[in-house]
């Protein structure tokens, strides 16, 4: 069994939940940037829920399955076609032998999620079969999926066809965005204007956004408080003492365009960070496309703590209901 | 003659030009052959060609240069 590539979309990778572990040696966990997408994905087609599926941003790929086997397309709304007969996305589909998937126009949110049964078995590298394309480390031959490849299937599981993810535990950003932001360790180093203001404005996504940041502007640049740049820091206000960056962080180069690294991020610098977006909300940005509105909302440790918790309910729920 | 129209695959910037300093890919009223590329849009730090997809004539811009713009909204129309 294997996924013929017809068409890979614009930048489609295998995914699954990432390699934590590396971060301090400077490789990003990766995986999934919607990863409840991804878990659902995996439970409708019976799948452990952390099996390698297909990512693809703003565009679907066109995919030849060569064996009969079941799929899933969870994530962004995007019309699902099964040799041109349109399907329904969060639901366990029924594929033949020879059939072909592939979609229209991004209508709703950015990635799509498309799990096969028995996953994407590409080799583990670092006991993850993400696709870290920067580093060309993982998934098929470290780099997005491209016209012509076979992708191997795993031992097929039992799909069993028909199920859905029930609407109420599908989550998607509103509009605008609404993102959950701890301020950070150099959140004294802005004025409490600018720290009003960030909250306050509205941003938009800018078309820069990737798998390693995801960039924002439309809100008034920061102003910072004055000091003498200490010994190590770079000579630009928003320069610091190389620093940790954190999985979520929110840095802003210059005072300008604020960029929350993401699954593919880079794990230290010299940029201030005013920030960490909740770990609640970071699968929310996975489903921001470029011009989405977005809001900043200002949150404590208690309240992210207990976002997580909620969160994992809503997984749990989504477990339950396809059991 | 009916009216076709063509649509941008992704969401981003839309430039009607190859470089600032470039005449646009395709002026109001040209004709243009499906492997014609009408523009560009910019996603995730690259470029992205946007052919005509259908022969046509007196191609007319619906959305302007650097306009932001969404997976399937229409960029121009042709007569086709």
């Amino acid at each position: 069994m294997a996924i013929r590539v017809q068409n890979p979309g614009l930048s489609t990778t295998v995914q699954d939940l990432g390699r934590p572990g590396y971060f301090h040696l400077g490789i990003p966990i990766g995986g999934a940037m919607d990863r409840l997408a991804l878990r659902a994905a995996n439970l409708l087609v019976g799948n452990d829920e952390g099996a390698a599926c297909l990512e693809a941003v703003f565009m679907g790929p066109q995919l030849e399955f060569t064996a009969d086997t079941g799929i899933a397309v969870t994530g962004a709304t995007m019309p699902i076609k099964l040799d041109g007969e349109e399907k329904p996305g969060w639901t366990a589909l029924e594929v033949k032998a020879g059939q072909v998937l592939s979609f229209g126009y991004l209508q709703a949110g950015a990635r799509i999620y498309v799990a096969v049964a028995g996953g994407i078995d590409v080799p583990l590298a670092l006991g993850s079969r993400s696709t870290y394309p920067i580093g060309a480390l993982g998934g098929f031959k470290g780099r997005p999926i491209a016209a012509g490849d076979e992708l191997p299937v795993g031992a097929v599981s039992a799909t069993k066809a028909g199920r859905s993810v029930p609407e109420a535990l599908r989550r998607s950003p509103g509009n605008p965005a609404e993102l959950r932001v701890v301020p950070g360790l150099y959140w004294h180093r802005i004025t409490p204007d600018s720290q009003r203001g960030f909250f306050a404005d509205p941003w938009k996504v800018a078309p820069e956004a990737d798998r390693m940041g995801y960039r924002f502007r439309g809100g008034h640049a920061l102003d910072f408080v004055p000091r003498e740049q200490p010994f190590g820091a770079g000579s630009d206000p928003s320069n610091i003492v190389d620093s940790c960056y954190p999985y979520g962080s929110i840095q802003v180069p210059g005072g300008k365009e604020p960029i929350i690294l993401h699954r593919d991020a880079v794990s230290g610098g010299g940029y201030f960070m005013v920030g960490t977006v909740i770990s609640a909300d970071m699968d929310l940005i996975g489903q921001l496309q470029p011009n989405m509105p977005t809001r900043f909302v200002e949150t404590d440790m208690a309240d992210a703590l207990k976002a997580r918790a909620d969160r994992a309910q809503l997984v749990q729920k989504i477990r339950d209901a396809l059991a | 003659m009916s009216i076709a129209d063509i649509k941008s695959p992704l969401p981003g910037v839309f430039y009607r030009k190859p470089s600032p300093e470039s005449p646009p890919f395709k002026d109001d009223g040209d004709a243009v052959k499906p492997d014609d590329v009408i523009g560009l849009v910019e996603v995730m730090k690259s470029f992205h060609e946007v052919r005509a997809g259908i022969a046509g004539v007196g191609i007319r811009f619906v959305v302007e240069d650097t306009d932001a713009v969404m997976a399937g909204q229409t960029l121009a129309e042709v007569q086709a």
